[in-house]
C-alpha cells in the first residue's frame, strides 16, 4: 500500500504523467461534483428545515461553511507545496502552488462575502471586526501577497521557490495570527461540528456535508484545471505537449 | 576543525555588525529618514483628528505602533538593496559562515540604526501624545521587544524582493499581514497599562514572538536571499 502510494507520488512529479491522469479523472470529479453539490444546495436552500432563532437567514451556511474550509485548507495546501518545492524540487508542486493562491483566495472573499451577508440579519450589520472575520480578511491578505510575489518574479522557477518561503512563513504565523486575533476580540459562535458531537440537526448537518464535499470536488476540478493549462504552458517546448495541442 | 570554526562564526556575525553601523554612520541620511518619518506620522495625528488630549490618549498606542511599523516598513528596503547592487551580497553567500548567522548579523545591525532612535524619541512623542509616565515606560518595553520582530519579518520580505527593482510595496504587501500579532499584543500591552490594568501577559507574549522571530526567521531571510541571488 505504502510502496503503491510511494510510486505514484513519484509518478504525479511528471507533468506528462500528471496531465494524462488528471484528464482521465476530471469527468468523475465533475460528476461527483454536480451530485453532491446540485442536491445539497437545493435541499439546503429551499427544503431543509428553517432554524431556531435566524429562521431562514441561516441557509447561507451550505456556501459558506464550506468556502471557509477551503479558503483554510487551500493555504495549508500551498505550504505543503511549498515544502515539496524547497525539498525535492519539483516542478509539479510549483505549478500547483502557484495554481492554488488565486483558487484559495477566491474561495477566501466568498467566505467574506458570504459571511457579511449573513452578518447582516443576524449582527444587524455587514461587518463586524470579530475574531473569526478578522482572521479570514488576513487569511485573503496572505494570499494576495503570495501572489503579488508569485507575479513579480519573471523566472518561473525563482518565482515558485521565493513563494513557496512566504508560504510556509505564512503557515507558520496563521495559528499565531488566529490566536492573536481570537484574544483580542471574541463575538463569533465557537465551531458548531466536532468529530464527536455536533450540535446541529442531523437533517441540517447532511446537507451540510453533502455541500462540503461538493464544494471539496470543486476546488479539485478548478485546481486540477488551471494546473493541467499550467503544465502546458510550461511544457511547450515539449514533444508531448506538442503531440497533444496537435502543433506538430 | 569545529572548535575552530565556531568562533569564526561569531566574529563574522561581529564584523557585519560593525560593518553595517560604520556605513549607517557614514551614509546618515538612511538612518536619520525613517526616524523622521516616525515623528511625521504621529505628528500628523493630532493635526488630523483635533488636538483634544482625550482622543489622542486614546488613539496613542496604536498611533505609535502603527507608525513605528511603517517606518521599519519603509527602512527596510535598504537593508539588502546595497549590497545586492555592488556584489557584497554574493560574498556573503559565500563565505563559510552559515548563511543564517550573518543574516541575523545583518537585521540585528539594521534594527540598532534605524529602529532603536526611533524608541528612544518615542517619549518625547509619547508626551506630546498626552501620555503618562508610566503608560511611556510600558510603550517603550513593547518596542524594545516588538520592533526586532518587525525587522526580522520584513526582513524576509527583503530578502525574497531584493532581486527585483520595484521592492517597496510589494515588501509592504508581503509583511503587512505577518505584522498583526506583533501589533495586537504591542498595542494592548499599552492599553492596559494606560487604564491601570496587568500587561505583563502581553509583554511575555512579545518576547515569545521575539524568540520565536530569532530562532526561525535567520532560515528564512538566508533561504530568500539564496533564491533572489542565485535566480
Amino acid at each position: 500500500m505504502f510502496q503503491a502510494l510511494k510510486r505514484l507520488y513519484h509518478k504525479l512529479g511528471s507533468p506528462k504523467y500528471f496531465y494524462e491522469m488528471t484528464g482521465k479523472m476530471l469527468p468523475w470529479l465533475i460528476a461527483a461534483t454536480v451530485l453532491l453539490l446540485v442536491p445539497g444546495l437545493i435541499y439546503g436552500l429551499a427544503f431543509a428545515p428553517p432554524e431556531r432563532y435566524q429562521g431562514d437567514s441561516y441557509r447561507i451556511i451550505y456556501i459558506h461553511v464550506p468556502a471557509a474550509s477551503i479558503a483554510m485548507g487551500g493555504y495549508i495546501m500551498m505550504a505543503v507545496a511549498g515544502v515539496v518545492v524547497l525539498v525535492w524540487r519539483m516542478k509539479m508542486a510549483e505549478m500547483v502552488a502557484r495554481c492554488l493562491a488565486p483558487i484559495g483566495a477566491s474561495f477566501t472573499f466568498i467566505c467574506l462575502v458570504t459571511g457579511s451577508i449573513w452578518g447582516k440579519p443576524t449582527w444587524g450589520t455587514w461587518w463586524v471586526w470579530d475574531a473569526r472575520l478578522t482572521s479570514m480578511l488576513v487569511l485573503l491578505f496572505l494570499y494576495i501577497g503570495v501572489m503579488a510575489l508569485n507575479s513579480a518574479i519573471n523566472n518561473a522557477q525563482s518565482a515558485a521557490r521565493a513563494t513557496a518561503v512566504l508560504s510556509i512563513v505564512g503557515a507558520v504565523n496563521l495559528p499565531i495570527i488566529k490566536y492573536s486575533v481570537n484574544w483580542w476580540n471574541t463575538l463569533h459562535q465557537p465551531a458548531s461540528i466536532k468529530m464527536t458531537s455536533s450540535a446541529i440537526d442531523p437533517e441540517m448537518l447532511f446537507t451540510l456535508l453533502s455541500c462540503i464535499g461538493g464544494f471539496y470536488c470543486l476546488f479539485a476540478v478548478l485546481l486540477i484545471n488551471s494546473t493541467r493549462c499550467e503544465v502546458l504552458q510550461r511544457e511547450q517546448r515539449s514533444n508531448w505537449v506538442k503531440k497533444t495541442v496537435g502543433a506538430v | 576543525m569545529a572548535n575552530q570554526l565556531e568562533p569564526a562564526m561569531w566574529s563574522g556575525m561581529l564584523a557585519i555588525i560593525k560593518r553595517d553601523i560604520v556605513i549607517a554612520f557614514r551614509q546618515r541620511g538612511d538612518m536619520v529618514n525613517p526616524l523622521f518619518f516616525f515623528i511625521m506620522v504621529i505628528a500628523l495625528f493630532p493635526l488630523g483628528m483635533g488636538p483634544e488630549p482625550g482622543t489622542l490618549q486614546k488613539i496613542a498606542p496604536g498611533v505609535i505602533w502603527i507608525a513605528a511599523l511603517l517606518s521599519t516598513l519603509l527602512s527596510v528596503d535598504s537593508l539588502f538593496r546595497q549590497d545586492f547592487d555592488d556584489g557584497a551580497l554574493e560574498l556573503t553567500l559565500m563565505s563559510p559562515q552559515p548563511l543564517f548567522v550573518l543574516a541575523f548579523g545583518k537585521v540585528l545591525a539594521h534594527w540598532l540604526v534605524t529602529a532603536l532612535p526611533l524608541i528612544c524619541v518615542a517619549p518625547v512623542l509619547g508626551v506630546m501624545m498626552f501620555m503618562d509616565v508610566n503608560t511611556i515606560k510600558v510603550t517603550l518595553y513593547s518596542l524594545l521587544l516588538g520592533t526586532p520582530v518587525l525587522s526580522m519579518i520584513s526582513a524576509i520580505g527583503a530578502a525574497l524582493t531584493v532581486g527585483l527593482h520595484k521592492g517597496g510595496v510589494l515588501v509592504a504587501v508581503i509583511a503587512l499581514p505577518l505584522y498583526i500579532p506583533v501589533l495586537i499584543f504591542g498595542t494592548s500591552a499599552v492599553e492596559a497599562a494606560a487604564m491601570g490594568h496587568p500587561f505583563a501577559g502581553q509583554l511575555a507574549y512579545l518576547a515569545a514572538f521575539l524568540i520565536l522571530a530569532f530562532t526561525f526567521a535567520p532560515f528564512a531571510i538566508a533561504t530568500g536571499l539564496r533564491i533572489s541571488v542565485n535566480g
